[in-house]
């Protein structure tokens, strides 16, 4: 079976990199890009059998720094 | 003084920083990061700057999470000291001995110059050389310097005096100039700017030494 991590920074952290991406599609002519956030894509593969649970630990104790981001654990079957 | 400088693959810093203690009178073993245990009686550990693990997933992160950090943090719990430069602030912040997480810096750009610090306070064992207000210059090399604490967290540090140093021009976009901390009982200090790289006078600075010389007196005399 395979998950998905995607980490994102938190509301309200900035982010410097996705401004910059934000102005970058700004100077390309894309008007109306109001923001942009940029996070991490981690894909998994696990065992059959693995949990939820058990994604979620590695996304505490590892994947994502809960200071600043947030995850979502998406299980792919 | 014992002390004790940590290496993981990636680690920089760690010959200049065994060198600043030993120039300060220290004996420096070096440990590398699966070894399971400190040495003997080690009165401080320093977590050096670098690039641990090529900075994958988060700066510090794999660090954080490498056999010797499980002993760097029990040492800190049993009131052990620990000085994070760098990588090692943040590898620091990764394990949970130091509030807070860096950043990507606010220009986006990797900045290697040497700054201006503020010391915030004299109250620790590595900041009692210098006095509360005076103006050093030290060295700063990375690219996630950018210091986070929410606004709860700020609040306690500021009124339990833990900011160790601010920028006088915030370079990096860090909450309230903040360029180091300390930890509640004073004996964890992490900063980005490089003390060790102001050690010598061919560094073109030493205002470096004062740090690794007060925590001599305070660690040999207690």
């Amino acid at each position: 079976m395979k998950a998905r991590v995607y980490v994102m920074l938190k509301n309200g952290v900035l982010d410097p990199q996705g401004e910059a991406v934000r102005h970058a599609l700004g100077s390309l002519g894309f008007d109306g890009v109001e923001g942009v956030r940029q996070g991490k894509v981690i894909e998994l593969d696990l065992a059959e059998g693995s949990t939820e649970s058990t994604v979620t630990e590695m996304c505490e104790k590892l994947l994502a720094n809960t200071v600043i981001e947030s995850y979502r654990v998406e299980l792919m079957g | 003084m014992k002390a004790a400088v940590i290496v993981f693959p990636g680690s920089n810093c760690d010959r200049d920083m065994a060198v600043a203690f030993e120039r300060a009178g220290a004996d420096v073993t070096m440990v590398w990061h699966k070894d399971t245990a400190l040495p003997q009686d080690v009165d401080i550990v320093g977590v050096p700057g670098g690039f641990s693990f090529g900075d994958y997933l988060r700066c510090g992160a794999i660090a954080a999470n490498s056999p010797i950090c499980q002993s760097v943090v029990s040492h800190a719990e049993r009131g052990g000291y620990v000085l994070g430069i760098c990588n090692g602030f943040q590898i620091l912040t990764e394990t949970g001995l130091l509030p807070g997480a860096l950043r990507r810096n606010a220009g986006l750009k990797y900045i290697c110059r040497t700054v201006e610090l503020t010391v915030e306070t004299a109250d620790t064992a590595f900041t009692s050389g210098y006095s509360v207000g005076q103006s050093i210059h030290i060295p700063i090399a990375h690219h996630d310097g950018n210091y986070f604490v929410d606004d709860a967290k700020l609040a306690q540090l500021q009124d339990e005096g833990r900011i160790a140093f601010k920028y006088a021009d915030n370079p990096n976009g860090s909450v309230a100039d903040i360029a180091g901390v300390v930890s509640k009982n004073r004996r964890v200090l992490g900063m980005m700017p490089h003390p060790e790289r102001a050690a010598d006078e061919g560094h073109g600075g030493t205002d470096g030494v004062a740090m690794f010389r007060s925590l001599m007196d305070q660690l040999a005399t207690a």
